[in-house]
């Protein structure tokens, strides 16, 4: 058996050096080597995440001297009482809810057929095309779509334009407006997903259910919609967190409307008082984790 | 082989990490080594440098409109480069200087006060600026402007929020802020007001006038009925605001559309507007106006004390301060900066009884700004909290 074995070649002669220690060193030490790896990351996340958002928690139970705007230290659960018992903080919540249902239901709307197209009926080189189509928006800024937005919509843009020789009009600066510029905004983040859940179900499936004399209605209803259901509650999760916590799109084309990014907002960068602004922001926090425990069964957690 | 990938992934989230710690830590470092301190005795070397918060339209370098600009000079004649930061709202710029970034700040009455009792601007020694000779005796130490006697700062210019409309809608020119209150229902939709709590003094100002039965004296002094006068009145006119604004870019582009068509704006916002061709006119209504009365201030612990003296000596020249308030469309602080434009007597510069007719903004305090001392006023935070409600 050692015969078979092949002529060795010789060596490089070893260098003594750090690097050359070191990895001889991290070889030998898995757990050492793991360390390493792992210190920097970890320190990202636990530093600059948790204990920032833990740091947001804490806040929230501070108060601020009104004059000088310094943060006093003390104790007290004000700020969540002002939040919870607030008629202004409830009205916002709601109406910042009901935008983000609306943009989620009006961005599952659009995306369903594209994706569906994209994934099913589209040749390749199409697809392709389309999921180029479809992130290409995503290359241009936040601020200039928005903007873009509000001209479109406003009293002389190209909205009132192409639709008042049909009697309509612009709805203007307000919710209406904020809602179509959320959905236009979180879009691509919906397709792809679905997308996504739609490729993974095998064409077989559908043929299966032709076979079987099911039409196109009950095949996607039975078939397809239960396959891709965890896809799409996955969209939503983008779509309905990211709109929670808008205050800028809703700045730019909201007209006088508030939603709880704004409340924030104006706590932090007009009334400086980071306390209270704290104890709003924990509302979409809460609300979101509330969404995230509903939909954790669904499994759509693994197709984010 | 399979490993490669991973690792150089990881090499660069290390990177990252790294880099985000040294950011972090540079950020940590920058903000000590300030607080309160006196005024500087004398002066020393430009740094090269310095950092300056302002208002729109107060530190023009000629990149907006090659005419307008009265920061070249000063960097040639200093060798000081500066770098300039706008704001929208009073509030902003109190924030803002919490950072500890910039060296010199120009803020209005309602933001001095709370920025020298945060200790985060320095008394100002004015024998260092000598163009401070030339600014209008009523204007120098006014209390929003010094305290205990002790000067924090250089006058800039004053003026008036005024009433802007498009000539189009409201064909009649108003004479009165009724457009935006009792009669904002005929331009429902398309009002606008300044996004900020200062605001609300604007409503008092207007019931002084037409609600004389409340006995409002100063609109930065409303004891709680006054206040809720005023603040029911405000939340009646939300119903017809189309947008609040805060961003004077903002409201140039909504009157522009047509989006707006009534409200409060500035006079530089008019500028903008003219000259570019929009139909918009502004007035100043019957009842008075709310204003304000700015002060270049010098930020605790700048980084560049000398520089920032100096910019304080240029804007008080008569040239710069001249061509700084006509753009902004004040009226000037230096009497000799009429010699360098044309409109002073449209602005009243230098009438001490006209200009006692703006009320300044000034912070609002509990303890009543115009000498009541038999009820308590109510505070800026408490203006602020209403402010969210009105605008609900």
């Amino acid at each position: 058996m050692t015969t078979n074995a092949p002529t060795r070649h010789p060596l490089p002669a070893r260098r003594a050096g750090f690097a050359r220690k070191g990895s001889a060193f991290l070889a030998t030490h898995p757990r050492a080597r793991l360390a390493f790896l792992l210190t920097a990351p970890l320190f990202w996340l636990v530093v600059v995440y948790v204990v920032a958002l833990a740091l947001l928690l804490v806040t929230a139970f501070w108060s601020v001297d009104s004059f000088t705007g310094e943060i006093t230290t003390e104790w007290t659960m004000d700020n969540i009482i002002t939040v919870l018992t607030g008629s202004l903080y409830q009205t916002v919540t709601l109406r910042t809810l009901g935008v983000a249902l609306a943009v989620t239901i009006v961005d599952v709307l659009l995306a369903l057929p594209i994706a569906f197209y994209m994934a099913k009926v589209a040749s390749p080189r199409m697809q392709r095309i389309l999921v180029i189509l479809v992130l290409t928006p995503l290359w241009a800024s936040y601020l200039v779509k928005a903007y873009a937005w509000r001209s479109v919509l406003s009293q002389d843009g190209i909205l009132e334009w192409l639709v008042s020789p049909f009697g309509g009009h612009t709805p203007g600066y307000g919710l209406p407006a904020t809602i179509i510029t959320l959905s236009y905004l979180w879009l691509p983040y919906v397709i792809l997903p679905i997308y996504a859940g739609l490729e993974r179900v095998p064409d077989s499936l559908l043929e299966a259910s032709g076979d079987l004399g099911g039409r196109a209605w009950p095949t996607i209803r039975l078939v397809v919609f239960p396959l891709v259901l965890p896809a799409i509650i996955a969209g939503t999760i983008f779509s309905f967190s990211l709109s929670l916590g808008d205050y800028i799109t809703v700045n730019i084309v909201g007209g006088a409307s508030q939603m709880l990014g704004n409340l924030v907002y104006t706590n932090v960068g007009a009334a400086n008082n980071l306390p209270l602004a704290s104890a709003i922001a924990l509302i979409p926090i809460v609300i979101i984790f509330g969404y995230l425990f509903l939909v954790r069964r669904t499994g759509a957690l693994d197709n984010l | 082989m399979k490993r490669n990938p991973l690792t150089a992934r990881s090499g660069a989230t290390v990177g990252l990490a790294i880099a985000s710690i040294a950011v972090l830590t540079a950020c940590g470092t920058q903000s000590g080594g300030s607080g309160g301190g006196d005024a500087a005795e004398e002066l020393g070397e430009m740094e090269g440098q310095v950092s300056i918060l302002a208002w729109p339209g107060y530190v023009e370098d000629g990149s907006n409109d090659p005419a307008v600009d009265w920061v070249s000079s000063f960097e040639e004649e200093t060798g000081c480069e500066v770098t300039s930061k706008t704001y929208g709202t009073s509030d902003e710029a109190v924030n803002l200087m919490k950072s500890g970034d910039y060296d010199v700040v120009v803020a209005s009455g309602d933001a001095t006060l709370r920025l020298i009792a945060a200790e985060d601007v320095v008394p100002v020694n004015t024998d260092l600026i000598p163009n401070y000779e030339g600014i209008y005796d009523f204007l120098k130490d006014k209390e929003w402007n010094s305290v205990d006697g002790e000067s924090y700062g250089v006058p800039h210019g004053y003026g008036a929020n005024l009433l802007m409309y498009n000539t189009e809608v409201v064909t009649e020119a108003p004479t009165s802020w009724d457009v935006v209150f009792d009669r904002a229902g005929e331009f429902t939709g398309k009002v606008t007001a300044y996004d900020s709590p200062i605001y609300i003094a604007d409503a008092a100002v207007y019931l002084m006038a037409h609600q004389p039965e409340l006995g409002i004296e100063n609109p930065y002094a409303l004891d709680e009925e006054q206040f809720q006068a005023a603040v029911d009145l405000l939340k009646e006119q939300r119903q017809h605001v189309g947008e609040y604004w805060s961003d004077y870019l903002k409201e140039i582009q909504a009157f522009q559309t047509g989006d707006s068509v009534v409200g409060t704006t500035w006079q530089v916002i008019q500028n903008v507007l003219e000259s570019e061709g929009a139909s918009t006119g502004v007035v100043l209504p019957e009842e008075g106006a709310t204003g304000w009365s700015d002060t270049w201030m010098i930020a605790a612990g700048a980084e560049n004390p000398n520089c920032a003296y100096a910019w304080l000596d240029h804007i008080a020249s008569p040239e710069a301060n001249a061509a700084a308030t006509s753009y902004f469309g004040e009226a000037p602080s230096n009497d000799a900066a009429c010699e360098f434009r044309e409109d002073c007597e449209a602005y009243h510069a230098g009438d001490a009884d006209y200009a006692s007719q703006i009320w300044y903004w000034t912070t609002p305090i509990a303890e009543c700004v115009d000498g009541r001392t038999d009820v308590e006023c109510v505070d800026y935070a408490a203006w602020t909290a209403a402010w969210q409600e009105i605008k609900g």
